[in-house]
């Protein structure tokens, strides 16, 4: 499965990594190969498989429905770029 | 002191010989010396160290020491420590003090462990050669033109240059493991789920896993059995018991069946290092285990199948970096997608848009069963591999990286660079535990004398899940009769 | 030409956990910003999730109250795409095995008749914070967007129906009976001015017959039974317009402006998303046992439809009182109380929606908040019907009681003097004394023809009621008077 230019762009923009013309040209390449290197995997015939998403067969644990968290904002805004009133700011977003 | 185990060094605390504030002081100092040159360390953190030994001598004083009381160690800068900056290698969070400590921090302190700092790292823990940091490669102790390893490469290099006697690392495709064999050292990733992953910074969430890198199989029994275990924060984490891994150390191994997988001595192996992992079983053979060659028949897709798994994995995991609430923001966003874009581009580096890159894209809409699913068909596959093997043997064994430490700079290409960890990716795959341990050296291995320096070269050994106990026990044995774990590179001696 | 109107409905509940689906914060509405937004819910690095389990047992008890299937094994996915409001780029759901399998919802309609309208799935997912678009206009922050972070987190259960309705006001009696199910299990308080209980209508039209859907507009964000309806018919007639024109309708996601009374296109240049759905790496599959969810099927609580059935069918009732009685937990439960301690379901029915709910309405009270209790009524109007006060002389005990003039009905009536006078002897008294002080009446009354004297008597029914204070029995003073004044003629 050949990588486009255009895919460079794309995954670009929908992981939000800034990226002009010519840096996605030279991650093309790179990409490209990567992918080359992946698409080994087509060459295995892994009919009726199923897919493995954790190593250890376990199951979800629950935890009890109680309230463990107090207010720790101030501490947590310390590190935040820009606040106010208590709220995260960001550059106004358009609906 | 600074050359000495962790279990010397408790030993020396208890008997009086020194006190954790002499040897936190004396380390520090070795700090403030060599690591302007090693790099090893991204932040060091004197004062907390200081104040940590003081309350461990006084427990000590109190009679309330316990076998990890006063003994120095470093973090790899990917595990959140209150009031510490946690850069994870990355610009993104150069300016990130984390606000929590994560739980194998909790843990080692609670244990009354000194933590001297946190050390550097592929950023976002992508590499294998600790290339990949925003604070600048590491060098490796035994030849300071060679890579420490990845990515755990930091507390590789640490431990190795007698900065600090252990170091925790986090291993994803062979991040401890491979940088514990670059640089000589004991290195140990446990089974999937058997440490917390609760505030290390994820990098493939189904794949990383916490464990210490030290001198000697005891060192990283001691340590394990302090950071093993469930934890309620982490639904991956097991529920299960933890064992004392220091009991089984001395089992003899008469009836150890080890199995060689044949798929690890192909193309690709330097004879040096096939060299030496053959001399390595040999002394195991003449411990009394028996030896067989069995097969992992999809080695080969373990790199392709670890390359859509993680990347994707990764590209979600990194989504949170988005200059709003913690870490880099860039300057002056026009609007909030230039906020996003250009806090991004110029927050992470080149490596990890790389693997973002790779993971959205193989996530996309049209390419999911593709890559995804069918690197996830696979992932079951290779672990079946594991399984199956360990139906006829106790354990495997191999090389824990197909070259000794490369020189820096040497590799520039990233698709040779991933295929460097061709070794232990897979078991990450499978979720097994797995350790490295010293076996030899370039250029001089033992064949009756000293060696003539050179790079180190690990032995990997392997073991079903939650075999951890086992492993340690084959690692110490093989320790007991080798002395490649005592070996210290010149940085050491020539200040000792 | 005719077209035929065809909706389907994505339901988005809050569920009334005390905790987040995910973390130990609290759910609380309305505390000051990012007071209630822990490590996990501001997705700080290295944080992970572990599920509620109360989050877990909310939405198998509306799957078993809609008679889904409750399939053995959920998973969390993650939908990943950004936005300020949400912390970690990614929003942790159930895209390929949701908790809750098809199911099924009964609506009732205007003509009393019922229909079923087919759920899809429902699924787990965490909800996201919030933008305050409006607080920086004009302070300091030019331009800014403030994010609150103390919604993040909450969990929610996303109910997605099949397109099977057909008409504004099914969509609206849809959501009403999802509003039920969910209220009366306890599982969400079902505010929808709090967000509560949120939907997204997709809306299409066809020529009537015509099998193929046509395309379909979403409206986001609908949050009352009202604008849902108005929405709705604002979009049809907007869409069979633009078809009728020769136009064509887009696939689209519109905004409901309910000032404006109409739906508007959303035109954000991000139109196709690509949320990269995979299973989240950090949960593990959600397996439920085949005990643990009949133990929850067992202590299901008796759900609106099969109530008001019951109330239909055994207790008798119409089927509009059926429906008005059965449509909240908080209604039926007091009917059914009421009904127990009378013994009477339809005098039940007729108090609880006839004296009580027009007190309650005139002053703006939920039925949880009425000052006459259950027991009080029923204890009223079971002195209603024992014959020991009249009609009149309840009314007034209710009022007593509502004004919390009295513990209960016989203590209002004992202090009050509202006792029935049914002592034959007592009435004849007052009887007499009634004819001997009016022989003006009496002569009108034995002067008319036979035929008008019955209205006449009302004169002589109200002086004796007068007589009595109220408390006379009506039947009886009517009867007797009768005789007397009949014997006079």
């Amino acid at each position: 499965m050949a990588l486009e230019h255009a895919d460079v762009l794309r995954a670009a923009h929908l992981a939000r990594l800034g990226m002009d013309d010519e840096e996605a040209a030279r991650y093309l390449d790179d990409l490209g190969r990567i992918l080359e290197m992946v698409d080994q995997l087509q060459a295995l015939d892994t009919q009726g498989v199923a897919p493995l998403a954790h190593p250890l067969d376990a199951t979800q644990r629950l935890r009890a429905d109680e309230v463990t968290e107090s207010d720790q904002r101030e501490t947590f805004q310390r590190c935040a770029p820009a606040v106010e009133n208590g709220l995260y700011l960001v550059p106004r977003v358009v609906e | 002191m600074h050359d000495k185990t962790l279990t010397e060094l408790a030993a020396a605390l208890s008997a009086g010989e020194f006190s954790s504030r002499e040897l936190t002081e004396h380390l520090l100092a070795r700090i403030e010396r060599h690591d302007g040159e090693l790099n090893s360390f991204i932040t060091v953190t004197a004062e907390q160290a200081l104040e940590a030994a003081d309350q461990a001598d006084a427990a000590r004083a109190q009679g309330e020491a316990g076998p990890l009381t006063g003994l120095p160690l470093a973090l790899k800068d990917i595990f959140c420590t209150r009031g510490v900056k946690t850069s994870a290698g990355s610009r993104m969070l150069d300016n990130f003090v984390s606000p929590y400590d994560a739980t194998v921090v909790e843990k080692l302190a609670a244990a009354g462990t000194v933590s001297l700092g946190k050390t550097n790292m592929d950023e976002f823990a992508m590499g294998s050669s600790n290339e990949n940091s925003f604070y600048g490669p590491v060098k490796n102790p035994w030849d300071l033109a060679a890579v420490p390893g990845g990515s755990s490469g930091g507390s590789a290099a640490a431990v190795a240059a007698g900065l600090v006697p252990a170091a925790m690392g986090t291993d994803t495709g062979g991040s401890i493991r491979q940088p514990s064999a670059f640089c000589g050292l004991t290195g140990l990733k446990p089974t999937y789920g058997r440490v917390s992953r609760y505030g290390m910074i994820a990098y493939a969430s189904s794949l990383d896993q916490a464990g210490p890198m030290a001198r000697s199989a005891a060192d990283c029994a001691l340590l394990l059995g302090a950071i093993a275990g469930h934890d309620l924060r982490d639904s991956t984490s097991v529920a299960r018991g933890v064992p004392d891994y220091t009991e089984e150390l001395d089992a003899p191994l008469s009836g150890l069946k080890i199995g060689l997988p044949r798929e690890y001595f192909g193309d690709g192996l330097s004879p040096e290092v096939e060299g030496a992992v053959r001399e390595a079983i040999g002394v195991f053979e003449t411990l009394g285990a028996t030896v067989r060659e069995v097969s992992l028949p999809h080695t080969p897709y373990a790199i392709p199948a670890y390359y859509v798994i993680a990347p994707a994995e990764a590209s979600s995991n990194l989504s949170r970096f988005d200059g709003v609430r913690f870490g880099y923001r860039c300057e002056a966003p026009a609007d909030l997608i230039d906020l996003y874009k250009r806090s991004r581009a110029e927050g992470f580096g080149e490596e990890v848009k790389r693997r973002i890159l790779i993971g959205t894209h193989t996530l996309s809409e049209g390419f999911f069963d593709a890559y995804y699913k069918k690197a996830q068909q696979v992932r079951r596959l290779i672990r079946q591999d594991f399984l199956d093997a360990f139906d006829e043997v106790d354990v495997l064994m191999g090389p824990a990286s197909p070259t000794p430490a490369f020189d820096l700079g040497a590799n520039k290409d990233p698709v040779s660079m991933y295929l460097q960890d061709i070794y232990t990716i897979a078991v990450n795959l499978a979720g097994i535990p797995g350790i490295s341990v010293p076996a030899g050296f370039t250029g001089g291995r033992s064949t009756g004398g000293r060696p003539t320096g050179g790079r180190p070269i690990g032995l990997q050994i392997l073991g079903t899940h939650f075999a951890e106990a086992r492993l340690l026990n084959v690692a110490h044995q093989f320790q007991q009769a080798t002395d490649w774990h005592l070996r210290r590179p010149g940085i050491i001696e020539e200040t000792a | 030409m005719q077209w035929e109107t065809v909706i389907g409905l994505e339901v988005h509940v809050q569920l009334a956990t005390r905790s987040k689906i995910f973390s130990g914060a609290s759910t609380a509405f309305g505390a000051e910003p990012n007071t209630q937004a822990c490590a996990v819910d501001l997705g700080l690095p290295g944080v992970l999730p572990v599920l509620n389990e109360q989050a877990v047992a909310m939405a198998v008890q509306f799957g078993l109250g809609i008679h889904a299937e409750i399939p053995e094994v959920s998973v969390f996915d993650r939908k990943n795409y950004f936005y300020p409001d949400l912390p970690k780029g990614y929003q942790t759901s159930q895209m390929y095995h949701p908790i809750v399998g098809p199911g099924e919802v009964e609506i009732a309609l205007d003509d009393g008749s019922t229909k079923a309208v087919r759920v899809h799935h429902a699924h787990l997912e965490e909800d996201a914070g919030k933008s305050l678009h409006e607080l920086f206009s004009n302070g300091r922050g030019h331009g800014m967007t403030g994010i609150d972070l103390n919604r993040a987190g909450t969990p929610l259960l996303e109910i997605v129906s099949e397109p099977d309705m057909r008409s504004a006001k099914e969509a609206a009696a849809y959501l009403k009976a999802i509003h039920s199910i969910v209220t009366y299990l306890g599982i969400s308080d079902g505010n929808m001015a709090e967000g509560s209980m949120r939907c997204d209508v997709n809306v299409s039209v066809r020529p009537k017959g015509q099998e193929a859907f046509g395309t379909r507009a979403e409206i986001k964000n609908v949050n009352s039974f009202r604008f849902v309806e108005r929405a709705i018919e604002y979009e049809v007639e907007r869409q069979i317009e633009l078809l009728e024109d020769g136009g064509t309708v887009i696939q689209e996601t519109r905004l409901f402006d309910p000032e404006a009374d109409e739906t508007r296109s959303m035109r954000t240049k991000e139109q196709a998303n690509d949320y990269r759905y995979f299973p989240c790496p950090d949960l593990l599959p959600v397996v439920l046992d085949q005990a643990y969810v009949d133990h929850l099927r067992d202590t299901l609580p008796e759900l609106p439809a099969a109530k008001r059935a019951r109330f239909e069918g055994e207790l008798g009732l119409s089927a509009y009182d059926a429906g008005v009685l059965s449509a909240s937990r908080e209604m039926a439960e007091y009917f059914e109380e009421v009904k127990d301690v009378c013994g009477d379901a339809k005098q039940a029915a007729n108090w609880v929606q006839g004296e009580l709910s027009g007190a309650l309405n005139r002053e703006g009270l939920a039925i949880g908040d009425s000052p006459v209790s259950a027991r009080q009524l029923g204890e009223l109007i079971r002195r209603v019907m024992d014959d020991t006060i009249n009609g009149k002389a309840a009314k007034q005990v209710f009022q007593a009681l509502w004004n919390d003039q009295g513990e209960s009905a016989d203590e209002v009536i004992e202090a009050k003097g509202l006792k029935q006078v049914t002592d034959t002897g007592a009435i004849e008294a007052m009887i007499d004394q009634v004819i001997a002080d009016s022989p003006a009446q009496v002569a009108q009354y034995r002067d008319a023809e036979p035929e008008k004297r019955g209205k006449m008597i009302g004169y002589f029914v109200g002086q004796v009621m007068k007589a009595s204070r109220g408390t006379a029995n009506p039947q009886q003073v009517n009867a007797l008077l009768k005789e007397k004044l009949d014997a006079l003629c």
